[in-house]
């Protein structure tokens, strides 16, 4: 814990320290992670935020992406236990090499870190389709963004679920 | 709390047609635990979970995830790919206090 506050402090202090000082801040994040024993590669920045808007802004690079039919969510209307909640994500892609899904990412609205997982995928894959169970804290909404190698976003609708027990002990 | 960790099990089919779609089922031990909860005396629990899961097929990269604490306790992850060519499976978890674990599949593509 000592050490994730230490990686928050950096996060804030290249905040603080504004634009202009972005790689610096950068490498500042880097050495925090490392003390915090985070894997090489993973987005902290956009794992750490702790609103929707500010999450979608570090990871997908933007809040308004239009609702596709071709992004499925699967999620159960009333989950009694918010520790584990079913998902199941399927985009329609051809994923073929010129024409697949590169990146997905899936939200809960209202978690305290509203990013939960990001995907990055293949056209060897040769599909889009995931299946996992997440933590929810309360009655939220769970949503997904799917990139494709086009540079084309869509958006999953946001999809609710009632959550009896909050997912926030575990 | 660590002492049931790791124990990677990955359940798919062994043989496929070329072309047909392989369900990829995996299940990992890991506490999963935010870092935001307190244990009964009221000391902080430290965050401890899967922060990435790669998945490659005969070496060559598949898929790539990365993890929040917003991951269930114990990760159950499910995917689906092509079957191209017969070869091994690999899955590889990395959690944020320096556990790796991998597990592989072999399988046979007609």
């Amino acid at each position: 814990m000592k050490k994730t506050i230490q990686r928050r402090q950096f996060i804030g202090t290249s905040l603080v320290a504004g634009a202009a000082v972005t790689l610096a801040g950068g490498a500042l994040l880097r050495s925090g992670a490392a003390l915090a024993d985070n894997v090489a590669g993973w987005p902290a920045k956009a794992f750490d935020a702790k609103a929707l808007d500010q999450a979608m802004a570090a990871s997908v690079g933007k809040n308004n992406v239009p609702v596709s039919p071709k992004v499925k969510l699967t999620a159960p209307t009333i989950a009694e236990n918010g520790g584990a909640v079913p998902v199941t994500i399927e985009i329609d892609s051809p994923m073929t090499a010129d024409d697949y899904v590169s990146t997905v990412w899936l939200f809960v609205d209202h978690n305290p870190t509203p990013l939960a997982s990001q995907f990055d995928l293949t056209p060897g894959l040769g599909a889009a389709y995931f299946q996992q169970r997440i933590k929810m804290a309360k009655t939220d909404n769970v949503r997904v963004i799917a990139k494709t190698s086009k540079g084309e976003f869509m958006a999953s609708a946001p999809r609710e679920v009632k959550v009896t027990i909050g997912g926030c002990g575990g | 709390m660590a002492d049931n960790i790791g124990n990677p099990m990955i359940r798919m089919a062994n043989s496929a047609k070329k072309g047909e779609m392989v369900e990829v089922r995996s299940l990992i031990m890991n506490p999963m635990t935010t870092g935001l909860t307190k244990d009964k005396e009221g000391k902080p629990i430290p965050a401890h979970f899967i922060q990435t899961v790669s998945v490659t097929f005969d070496g060559a990269k598949l898929l790539d995830i990365d993890w929040s604490t917003a991951v269930s306790a114990n990760p159950y992850l499910a995917f689906k790919m092509r079957a191209e060519k017969s070869g091994t499976l690999k899955m590889v978890w990395k959690d944020n206090q320096n556990g790796v674990w991998s597990a592989e599949s072999k399988l046979t593509v007609s």
